[in-house]
């Protein structure tokens, strides 16, 4: 992937490049280290008493059974998100590829989801499930006879944390698969056709395989999307509760550091997503490389 | 395509109208708040019909801005503030973006690599793992509550970067070396050549920064404490958390629906370049 | 001629002189977390203060809400760019007070400012939670709220019951929501915003238990919490058992509940008492404003409340001339024409008996009937060690935590001792880390 012909000019690829290496090291790397260096400090919230605790934060933080419940909550949200965002756009996008006619007016129809923002998303579901005047959530409560209160019932709140965000990222995923199925060459579609193949068995032994690479590669993109994106949704809709049972990663960073004011601590955490995502992206990039490479 | 039974292809168009219903009912009933009185909203079941509040609800939210914890700033303002926010974002990202591939792409120079693994690097440390430091970072640059705090930190892209790469590579060595007997320099063949046959990939790019830029939460909420340089996404957080007071629901809705019209109207409108942006950018 | 050109001369001498001298006045920054029509209140305080003199002018600004105002000072203050004046809300207290280097107290201010200031003109269940335990004021008291009970009228009518004797006592409280129940009257009994302020804060006040040891904290950073004593066990227990069968139903962590009220589906609700303007905007019904109930077998005589609200903090680094400045104006502030205005306007609580005295004079009370029942209940008696006011570090997350247990024991997951004993343990667990980080 190198070019054979190129130009010759000392200064000024370094000038082309300074705009964008300035940035980065300036609010990129610099916090990053000065986040790993807070990480082993204990101090107040004036920074007028500073202590070095070496690994302390982070051994406070593993043993923490509140942090490890985070985890889990974070790592259950994400894979929600990913599973029930990728099945709906799946199914939509396999419908909308069947039909003839309409198919770009659906596809518009269905994609304005991803322009909303994420804690827009959140003010939209407020308003529908709000147990007291949300249009469903009255619903639930009164004919369906539903305790329908997420305010307090943990698995109520992350069910509807999990909607909400699934709901904005069903568009991104729908294009993806949209597009997918279309690149599919219809002679593969139709040989299946004429062995006598409904379009159910079509779906799952031609096409469903045919788009694993897509599938996959949204999977990665969707969890990174729940893992740190859903910060909007959380705040909006339940900051965190009730009783911790929406606290993820993410919210739990933002929540010691600048309502807690515990920066220590919060940069410690930091540290620990800054692995989470290194880990993700080097999974995202092997599979992509992978991909050019066949 | 090959689907011959009409059954199945009706049944399909009944669960895309579905679908799309589904999808849009939040929104539908947000606009149905935004013209109800705040008595209307909170008296439960809120009605699913439009009511008559609408002129005067959009003008009070736009214009009067008294809203409990918005901070007294009208929508315009914080629309205002949004586009400038995304317009930044979205060029700036693509200025800096377009002009690093191209010495990436088309120099070669010490420590290239060294570069390009530093642009690398950023993909992994988003604004949310290092929110605390950055944030000490831009109040010790004097860059609070200012424009160039909310978009400077936030416009290297390493994703952007490699999308210009990528369609750097594809052009062909014939054209540079044909610039180059025509005594075309660096700069001219960036101008001349690669700028006008990047359009289509610019435009496609600039959709989805857009999108990126106006709906950033994190970072507008912690570099901007003065209420003139809010979002508009932040002042309804704000307009949530209203304290003592009443939350003003039907302004809450009206300014929700202004805060999603641009974003949708860009998506909409520039679709064919941003689908193919979208699956093109993410590769 | 010539007198007539020499005054014309002098006056314009004058005219330019003082222009000068409005352009050397003294500036005070005050960030405030004041939004909406209450930031235009605190603007109008400012704008009428650099009325009344023109040696120091000071400039308000709004900085987004109490958190994001608390944050954006100490980020200012890291970053050596300070304001002069902060407002910080109550559970802030702690942590500011620990920043000896950070602040400087209210009552140093005064004292080298010569002004002539006497805290016993205040009513001291507003700066007691604002001083410390030598009775010292460290920060300006400015909005103070309290809970009362606010209750539908027309269902308490509709229910059989008087509208115009709310319950004074939880075991009334109880009798009136089941008889609002059965009568159809009401779906619900009551809710509550802002639990922990009002049912374990006010609470442990309202009965004169400790809320935590060392005199709430007032005494010391190790101070531990004390909310699973019997009394607390018994009260929350008795709220999980109603939100069991509808006496109760929790409404969210905040306000949020407060539709549940103004929707009819409540008929009681306990809520800061600057809530009462919002309530007379959505309740399209006739409601009082009661005290905040108490366990007459606990207490006899019922305590005064603690405050909510904010306070306002001086923040250190600046010139002299700059905290002369400030002690003029915390003086304009307490005056009671300005103080009464204040409290009128906003529903905050006064803080000089002399801006009651005030209000009450001028027949305010008389045209907004409910007005003045905080007043009475804050200055029901001189406040004990525990009804003063808390001094917790980190009391921000231990409110969180407070609201988790909270909310564990409503569902139902956990009984109240366990859910207090773990908020209890956890909330420790946070007050030795404040301890550490402020030794």
């Amino acid at each position: 992937m190198e070019r054979r012909v190129y130009f010759r000019h000392k200064a000024l690829p370094y000038f082309l490049l300074a705009p964008q290496l300035a940035v980065t090291l300036i609010f990129f790397i610099w916090p990053s280290i000065q986040a790993l260096w807070q990480s082993t400090q204990i101090e107040d919230a004036f920074g007028l008493s500073t202590e070095f605790v070496g690994l302390e934060n982070f051994a406070l933080i593993i043993a923490d059974p509140l942090y490890a419940s985070s985890v889990l909550r974070t790592i259950f949200f994400s894979f929600a998100v990913a599973a029930l965002g990728l099945s709906v756009a799946l199914y939509l996008a396999a419908k909308a590829d069947r039909v003839i006619r309409g198919r770009l007016f659906y596809r518009t129809l269905l994609m304005w989801p991803y322009a909303v923002a994420p804690a827009i998303a959140g003010v939209l579901f407020l308003f529908l499930f709000n147990p007291t005047f949300g249009v469903i959530g009255v619903l639930l409560n009164r004919t369906f006879g539903i305790d329908w209160n997420y305010l307090l019932q943990g698995d109520q709140a992350m069910l509807l944390v999990i909607l909400a965000s699934a709901w904005k990222q069903i568009s991104y995923n729908f294009l993806f698969f949209l597009a997918g199925m279309q690149a599919i060459p219809r002679s593969l579609v139709e040989a299946a056709s004429i062995d006598g193949a409904g379009p159910k068995r079509r779906f799952w032994t031609v096409i469903f395989p045919l788009l694993m690479p897509i599938t996959f590669f949204l999977l990665v993109i969707n969890i990174i999307f729940a893992f740190f994106e859903t910060f909007g949704v959380i705040e909006i809709l339940t900051k965190g509760g009730p009783a911790g049972a929406t606290n993820i990663l993410v919210y739990k960073v933002f929540n010691d550091g600048f309502i807690g004011l515990d920066f220590g601590s919060s940069a410690a955490q930091s540290v620990i997503l800054m692995g989470i995502v290194i880990a993700l992206t080097v999974v995202q990039f092997r599979y992509i490389e992978r991909r050019v490479t066949y | 395509m090959v689907e011959r039974g009409n059954a199945g292809r009706q049944m399909s168009h009944v669960i895309l109208v579905l679908a799309v219903l589904v999808l849009a009912f939040p929104i539908y009933v947000v606009f149905v708040g935004s013209t109800l009185t705040l008595r209307e909203v909170v008296q439960a079941p809120m009605p699913l019909l439009p009511g008559s509040q609408f002129v005067e609800n959009y003008l009070t939210a736009l214009t009067d801005g008294a809203l409990e914890g918005g901070g007294g700033v009208p929508a315009w303002r914080l629309l205002m503030n949004s586009t400038i926010m995304a317009l930044g974002i979205a060029i700036g990202k693509i200025t800096i973006s377009i002009i690093s591939a191209y010495a990436i792409v088309f120099f070669r120079f010490p420590f290239r690599m060294t570069a390009f693994w530093l642009i690398f690097v950023t993909l992994m440390l988003p604004v949310e793992v290092r929110i605390v430091p950055t944030f000490g970072i831009v109040s010790a640059l004097g860059m609070l509550n200012s424009y160039q705090g909310l978009i400077v930190p936030l416009i290297a892209s390493a994703t952007a970067t490699f999308f210009f790469r990528q369609f750097f590579l594809t052009i062909p060595n014939e054209l540079l070396e044909a610039a180059r007997v025509d005594g075309a320099g660096p700069v001219r063949f960036f101008f001349d050549i690669l700028l006008p046959l990047s359009k289509t990939n610019i435009a496609a790019l600039f959709v989805i920064l857009f999108i990126f830029g106006w709906n950033q939460f994190l970072w507008p909420l912690m570099v901007t404490t003065d209420p003139d340089f809010n979002t508009i996404i932040i002042a309804i957080n704000a307009m949530l958390s209203a304290g003592d007071d009443q939350v003003e629901w039907q302004l809450v809705m009206a300014t929700t629906m202004m805060a999603m019209i641009l974003p949708i109207a860009v998506v909409i409108l520039m679709q064919r370049w941003f689908v193919k942006g979208l699956i093109e950018h993410e590769k | 001629m010539s007198f007539v050109r020499t005054t014309v001369a002098v006056s314009a001498l004058f005219a330019f002189a003082s222009a000068a001298q409005a352009q050397d006045r003294v500036q005070i920054d005050w960030w405030h977390a004041m939004g909406g029509a209450l930031g235009e209140k605190v603007e109008a305080i400012a704008a009428a203060f650099n009325a009344s003199q023109d040696e120091y002018e000071v400039v308000a600004t709004n900085r987004g809400n109490y958190t994001e105002t608390m944050t954006g000072a100490i980020a200012a203050f890291r970053a050596g760019e300070q304001p002069h004046i902060v407002q910080v809300f109550e559970v802030g207290t702690a942590t500011m007070m620990s920043a000896g280097g950070a602040i400087k107290p209210v009552f140093e201010i005064m004292e080298e400012s010569g002004k002539d200031f006497e805290p016993s003109g205040f009513l001291a269940a507003v700066t007691g939670y604002y001083t410390n335990d030598d009775g010292q004021m460290l920060s300006m008291p400015f909005n103070s709220s309290t809970p009362v009970l606010y209750y539908n009228k027309e269902m308490f009518a509709a229910a059989g019951l008087d509208p115009e004797s709310p319950p004074q006592t939880w075991p009334e409280l109880e009798e009136a929501s089941r008889t609002l129940i059965s009568s159809g009257a009401a779906t619900c009994g009551f809710s509550t915003a802002w639990q922990s302020w009002v049912q374990l804060e006010n609470f442990s006040a309202r009965h004169d238990v400790p809320f935590a040891s060392k005199n709430n904290g007032f005494q010391g950073l190790d101070t531990e919490l004390l909310i699973n004593s019997d009394t607390h066990v018994k009260h929350i227990q008795a709220l999980a058992d109603w939100s069991q069968d509808g006496v109760f139903k929790y409404g969210g962590r905040r306000g949020d509940g407060q539709a549940l009220f103004t929707s009819r589906e409540c008929a009681m609700w306990m809520n800061s008492s600057a809530g009462l303007a919002g309530i007379r905007r959505t309740a399209e019904f006739d409601f009082g404003v009661g005290q905040l109930p108490y366990w007459p077998d606990v207490v006899g005589d019922p305590k005064n409340t603690i405050i909510g609200g904010a306070s306002l903090w001086v923040l250190s680094g600046h010139d002299d001339a700059d905290y002369r400045g400030i002690a003029e104006f915390f003086d304009f502030l307490s005056s009671s024409g300005i103080q009464s205005a204040w409290h009128e306007g906003t529903g905050y609580l006064p803080i000089t008996p002399a801006a009651f005295t005030t209000t009450t004079l001028s027949g305010y009370y008389e045209r907004n009937p409910g007005a003045d029942t905080a007043v009475i209940q804050m200055t029901s008696g001189e406040p004990t060690g525990n009804s003063k006011g808390l001094r917790l570090g980190n009391f921000v997350q231990i409110r969180d935590v407070i609201n988790e247990e909270l909310e564990a024991i409503w569902a139902g997951d956990k009984t109240a001792q366990e859910g207090l004993d773990t908020a209890v343990e956890r909330g420790n667990d946070l007050l030795r880390r404040f301890e550490r980080a402020n030794r």
